[in-house]
């Protein structure tokens, strides 16, 4: 959108993060660096793209997101309570028995949640399914859909890519699915280039026919900017290649592939939001430094 | 009424369906021509996706399709269906997407091209996912109904079908209702059940053992998920013998789930005939007989196990 207000969006992401590293905390376990190389991505589309309603979350016009690096969605929450699909306070109780916040997305316990993913590679092709849907419906609505790195070495992703510039044509072109990978380099083994590596990948889209953005995952007005080129762009899905850092935010976490699949101790947590926040802690961010240490002593 | 394949059944189905029902699309995956979709393809373009080989982005998108309120037909061979098992689980059953799931080609019937090509494991596979329904039609006025089910049925559901015709089972009156065991032959020495292929043949097995003198109640279970119990209990409370009798797997499908119905509720001997082993090329009618199947075969195998 035009003029996005990037410093107030950016304390939206700055918040998420600390949310993040909260929730994890008091989990126990689940993926932070992921969550933190994608939280700006999701803040752009939460804040200032997409058209919902979470008073309604069945919404027929509302914009489509679908996480497909379902591990993740410790970033989608909280985006989903700041935007008011639930209180920011059931955060807490992601992973724990009888949430709706399963450890994965479960789309029919959590309204707002488009598709069950975790089950990496599938996200895709759902996504994909939904703007032909709308399309056929006649329906203005948007797709986004996140992919991980790693996640686009499953076969499943490149059945999809392969298919859906042309899927629908010449009537139903997918101009209205947008990709963004959130390209921060580590998997759970270790770096993608080292595993599988997806390089070149920006050539690979072109091959497959995408239009491919190339952006700074961090940049919300990169981002937003991109957003907007997606949007314009007549006859064909895009892509948008989203260049990251897993950990973001946090030095001990940054671009450390430990830090894929391990939750923070109490003590680890207040030492990442001092980082994020700052060491004069803000008034939202002093209450969860005060849990989390009191969750330390126990 | 002549013999034809449940998948024909079901692509003829389609057409009048989609006339009435524009929700309802179809995705292939380089099979429409098997499946029996190409004539709704034809009749209806802008509705019919071949997405080429690719079986589980096919399933995916039409999870997408089922999402945004449409009702997608996604199909193949049963094996190349329900070997893209986990996108089913996650996409379809998890996410509660209303995917019609068609899977034909099932069972040793399908012949010459082998095991590879043979639905032999689908039921036991989709069994074990809490919200997908199984439907086997035995001959074509139950197929065509089972589809016509299928629109209506508010979450996912998958229909097995077959490659080869299949000799009518039921009059013309014959009402499908989902979830019912429909009897065919009435019978007080043995309770025969079976599904799709098979159940003509079953029909002949009991008019030879008749002959000898030996009353069977021959069961007609379309809806294998979930299994219509009262029918069950009933008939294998009368005749104190069950057996089973599918084109399938004996592991994890009719004879899996009628067993471990009975164990719990009412432990009744039982003798399941089905396939034991991989599939292989043959005429149909041969392998049929080689994996007892085949009227005889079937009359053999219930005389064995009453004889016990």
């Amino acid at each position: 959108m035009a003029n996005p207000d990037v410093t107030k969006l950016e304390s939206i992401a700055r918040e998420g993060r600390v949310q993040i590293i909260r929730m994890l905390t008091h989990a126990g376990s689940g993926h932070p660096g992921g969550s933190l190389s994608v939280i700006d991505i999701l803040t752009t589309l939460y804040f200032n793209r997409m058209r919902y309603d979470p008073a309604r979350p069945r919404w027929e016009d509302r914009d489509r997101f679908v996480l497909s690096k379902g591990h993740c969605v410790p970033a989608q929450y909280y985006c989903m309570a700041k935007a008011g699909y639930f209180p920011m306070d059931r955060l807490i109780t992601l992973r724990k028995l009888g949430s709706p916040l399963q450890g994965h997305p479960d789309r029919v316990m959590l309204p707002g949640i488009e598709a069950a993913t975790g089950s990496l590679g599938q996200g895709l092709s759902v996504a994909a399914g939904m703007a032909l849907g709308l399309k056929l419906s006649g329906k203005a609505s948007r797709v986004y859909c996140v992919v991980g790195d790693g996640e686009t070495q499953e076969g499943q992703v490149w059945e999809t890519l392969m298919s859906a510039p042309k899927l629908g044509a010449p009537d139903h072109h997918l101009d209205n699915l947008c990709v963004i990978l959130d390209y921060n380099g580590i998997q759970l083994d270790g770096f993608v280039k080292k595993i599988l590596d997806l390089e070149p990948v920006t050539d690979k889209l072109k091959a497959f026919c995408w239009p491919v953005l190339e952006v700074n995952g961090h940049d919300i007005a990169q981002v937003d900017k991109a957003l907007d080129q997606a949007e314009a762009t007549k006859g064909a899905p895009t892509f948008i290649v989203a260049h990251t850092v897993k950990g973001k935010g946090v030095s001990f976490m940054e671009n450390e592939p430990e830090w894929h699949g391990k939750a923070p101790k109490p003590e680890e947590a207040v030492r990442a939001i001092h980082e994020i926040a700052g060491d004069s802690l803000p008034a939202w961010a002093a209450p969860v430094v005060a849990e989390l240490s009191a969750l330390g002593k126990k | 009424m002549a013999a034809k394949a449940s998948r024909a059944a079901f692509g003829e189905a389609l057409i009048e369906l989609g006339a009435r029902d524009e929700r309802i699309v179809t995705l292939d995956a380089d099979l429409a021509k098997s499946t029996m979709t190409a004539g709704f393809a034809k009749k209806f373009p802008t509705r019919a996706f071949d997405v080429g080989i690719a079986e589980s982005g096919m399933i995916g998108l039409a999870a997408g399709l089922a999402l945004t309120g449409h009702v997608p037909f996604a199909c193949s061979f049963a094996c190349f269906v329900v070997g893209r098992f986990e996108t089913i689980r996650v996409s379809v059953a998890y996410s509660d997407a209303p995917v019609k799931l068609v899977g034909t080609h099932v069972g040793v019937a399908i012949g010459e091209d082998g095991y590879t090509q043979m639905g032999l494991e689908d039921i036991a596979c989709l069994r074990s996912l809490p919200n997908i329904p199984i439907v086997q039609p035995a001959d074509e006025i139950e197929a065509k109904q089972a589809v016509a089910y299928a629109v209506e049925h508010a979450g996912p559901i998958y229909l097995r079908l077959t490659r080869q015709n299949l000799e009518p089972v039921h009059d013309a009156g014959y009402r499908f209702q989902f979830g019912k065991a429909d009897v065919l032959r009435p019978g007080n020495d043995v309770s025969i059940l079976s599904t799709g292929g098979p159940v003509w043949n079953t029909l002949e097995a009991a008019r030879k053992l008749a002959a000898d003198g030996i009353h069977t109640e021959v069961i007609n279970v379309a809806t294998i998920k979930p299994l219509d119990d009262e029918t069950i209990l009933r008939s294998a409370g009368r005749t104190g013998h069950v057996v089973t009798v599918e084109d399938h797997s004996i592991h994890g499908g009719l004879g899996s789930a009628v067993a471990e119905m009975l164990g719990e509720v009412m432990p009744t001997p039982m003798k399941r005939i089905g396939v034991t082993t991989f599939g292989e090329s043959g005429d149909p009618k041969g392998l049929y007989a080689r994996h007892g199947l085949d009227p005889d075969g079937i009359a053999a195998s219930v005389r064995k196990f009453l004889a016990r």
